[in-house]
């Protein structure tokens, strides 16, 4: 079954989508949109990186994305406003990155395939490495899931329940860091902070509760992660770019139905 | 041993001291109200507490295992974040669903469990944050102004639920308020905070100590004039007993 190309795409897909829906709803939360796309930008410089110590893409791009994450952590809230630092940090790390792919020479690397990603040509290793990683990333959410929600609602009632709100910053951005390794592959570094917002986005106006808020948009993910893998087949469109096609169309969908509603 | 303890605590925010040298401690059972104008640094003293601070001076020390009940002075939780009431009150230990539903109700606002956070009125609010600062049995409830926008009965309500709660699960209750009047009836102690502890004692004692009287009147204008009363005198040490507040110490003397 896994031998067939679509298959594994489909795999892919649904697990990236699985593992960015808790954390983008987080992110949206926490309104550090930006903050996931910093990191993702960081990724290219990782791509370079390992390409020229012939390392594994994966861990490069962690490394890079995780570095990327802690420095934006660490800096905010000291002079600079945080979408400022992350203006700074996200395009020099791009820029720093797309320079550095230009220097390697001998290795022809199809940059494309890192900016909008390539989930056709995922393969065995590159899905056991995504379902690895989104099983990561949903067990570390899982497990401090109450822990961050309160850090996440105001620090201080965190700091009362003695849970340090830093720590879980921490772990926060360690597991963005991680979805970003696990993602870039399927959707591409430039497209993975709207895999993150976009379900979680589109499932605001019908979720209750949390809980129910990161579970339909984990459902929401994988539906425009599998729309948009067949309608890319089907009018032969790049997959990352019609995965998030499809996840703005349903976002559009949502508000409608949500505007609709309270009308009536 | 005692719940917790403040030892010189000195805070600085901002480049700003906002506390200096602040000593006090506090017994199981004990009700504490600190009062003091704007921006004396109650809050910061109470955050402090729940380690929210670090001190720039001295420590806070708080007795081991101890459960803190919080309700801040303002809460502002964001739109996009879905909470309806009772996955509130079970934030962050969950709790079944008959003991919140019995929490909402003694606190005046049954029925309320279904509702979202962002959909309650100000008073609504403030007795959902009582009610699940109260839920975890704490040792010790940390309240921040946490009558502001109730109305007349409310606030009845809430202290005479202060007076229950205290005999019931024997916690501690330490509580900033400007409803001065009610502050002297409902407390054990109290203290007059600015920057620096400028006194503290009963309230029976320090509304019957002449020296209080001489400089406050009586009655609730007297409880006003705690404000208007020179802040800015400067404590050499502990114990200045020619100082007009020397009723302060009565109780620190009884250990
Ligand atoms: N994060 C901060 N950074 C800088 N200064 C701060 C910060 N928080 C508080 N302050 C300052 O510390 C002082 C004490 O503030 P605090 O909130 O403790 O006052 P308060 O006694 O609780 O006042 P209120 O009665 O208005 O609630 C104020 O002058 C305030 O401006
Ligand atoms: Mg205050």
């Amino acid at each position: 079954m896994l031998d067939d190309f679509l298959t594994r795409a489909a795999l892919a897909g649904v697990g990236v989508a699985i593992a960015t829906a808790p954390l983008g709803c987080f992110v949206v939360w926490r309104r550090m949109a930006y903050f996931g796309d910093a990191t993702a930008h960081a990724a290219i410089l990782g791509v370079a990186l390992s390409l020229t110590l012939s390392t594994s893409i994966f861990g490069g791009v962690l490394v890079v994305a995780l570095l990327m994450a802690l420095a934006v952590s660490s800096l905010s809230g000291k002079g600079y406003a945080v979408d400022t630092l992350l203006g700074v940090l996200a395009h020099s790390a791009l820029a720093f990155g797309l320079v550095a792919v230009s220097f390697l020479q001998g290795v022809r690397i199809d940059l494309m395939a890192y900016l909008f990603g390539d989930v056709l040509a995922v393969t065995r290793t590159d899905l056991a490495v995504i379902w690895g990683g989104a099983g990561l990333v949903l067990a570390l959410t899982a497990w401090r899931w109450s822990a961050l929600l309160t850090a996440t609602l105001n620090p201080d009632l965190a700091y009362a329940s003695n849970i340090d709100p830093k720590r879980e910053q921490l772990i926060l951005t360690v597991a963005l860091a991680l979805v970003v390794a696990v993602a870039i592959k399927v959707v591409g570094a430039l497209l993975i902070g709207a895999l993150l917002v976009i379900p979680a986005a589109t499932a605001r106006p019908f979720a209750r509760t949390p809980e129910a808020m990161a579970v339909m948009a984990a459902a929401l993910g994988a539906g425009a992660a599998l729309g948009g893998l067949w309608a890319a087949f089907h009018f032969d469109t790049p997959t990352g770019p019609t995965m998030v096609c499809v996840a703005a169309v349903l976002f559009a969908a949502s508000n409608a139905v949500a505007l609709l509603r309270r009308a009536v | 041993m005692s719940l917790i303890s403040l030892e010189h605590l000195s805070v600085r925010l901002g480049g700003n001291t906002v506390l200096q040298d602040v000593n006090f401690t506090m017994e199981p059972g004990e009700i504490v109200t600190i009062v003091g104008p704007n921006g004396s640094g109650k809050s910061t003293m109470l955050r402090s507490i729940i380690g929210a601070l670090t001190p720039d001076h001295g420590r806070v020390k708080l007795q081991d295992g101890l459960r803190i009940g919080y309700v801040p002075q303002s809460l502002a939780i964001d739109s996009t974040l879905p909470m309806p009431v009772h996955r509130f009150m079970a934030l962050p230990i969950r709790v079944p669903r008959a003991k919140i539903v019995d929490a909402l109700e003694a606190a005046g606002v049954a029925g309320l469990a279904d509702r979202a956070m962002t959909d309650l009125s100000g008073g609504q609010f403030q007795r959902v944050l009582l009610a699940r600062a109260l839920l975890g049995d704490p040792h010790l409830l940390i309240l921040d102004e946490a009558t502001q926008g109730l109305d007349q009965p409310g606030s009845a309500a809430f202290y005479r639920q202060i007076e229950d709660v205290r005999a019931r699960l024997g916690c501690g209750i330490l509580m900033v308020s400007h409803e001065l009047h009610v502050v002297m009836s409902a407390s054990d102690r109290v203290i007059c905070l600015n920057g620096h502890v400028c006194c503290e004692g009963r309230p029976e004692i320090v509304a019957e100590a002449p020296a209080y009287r001489a400089l406050f009147g009586s009655g609730t204008q007297g409880a006003l004039a705690l404000y208007r009363h020179e802040h800015t005198h400067t404590h050499d040490d502990d114990h200045d007993h020619d100082h007009v507040h020397d009723h302060k110490h009565d109780r620190e003397h009884s250990h």
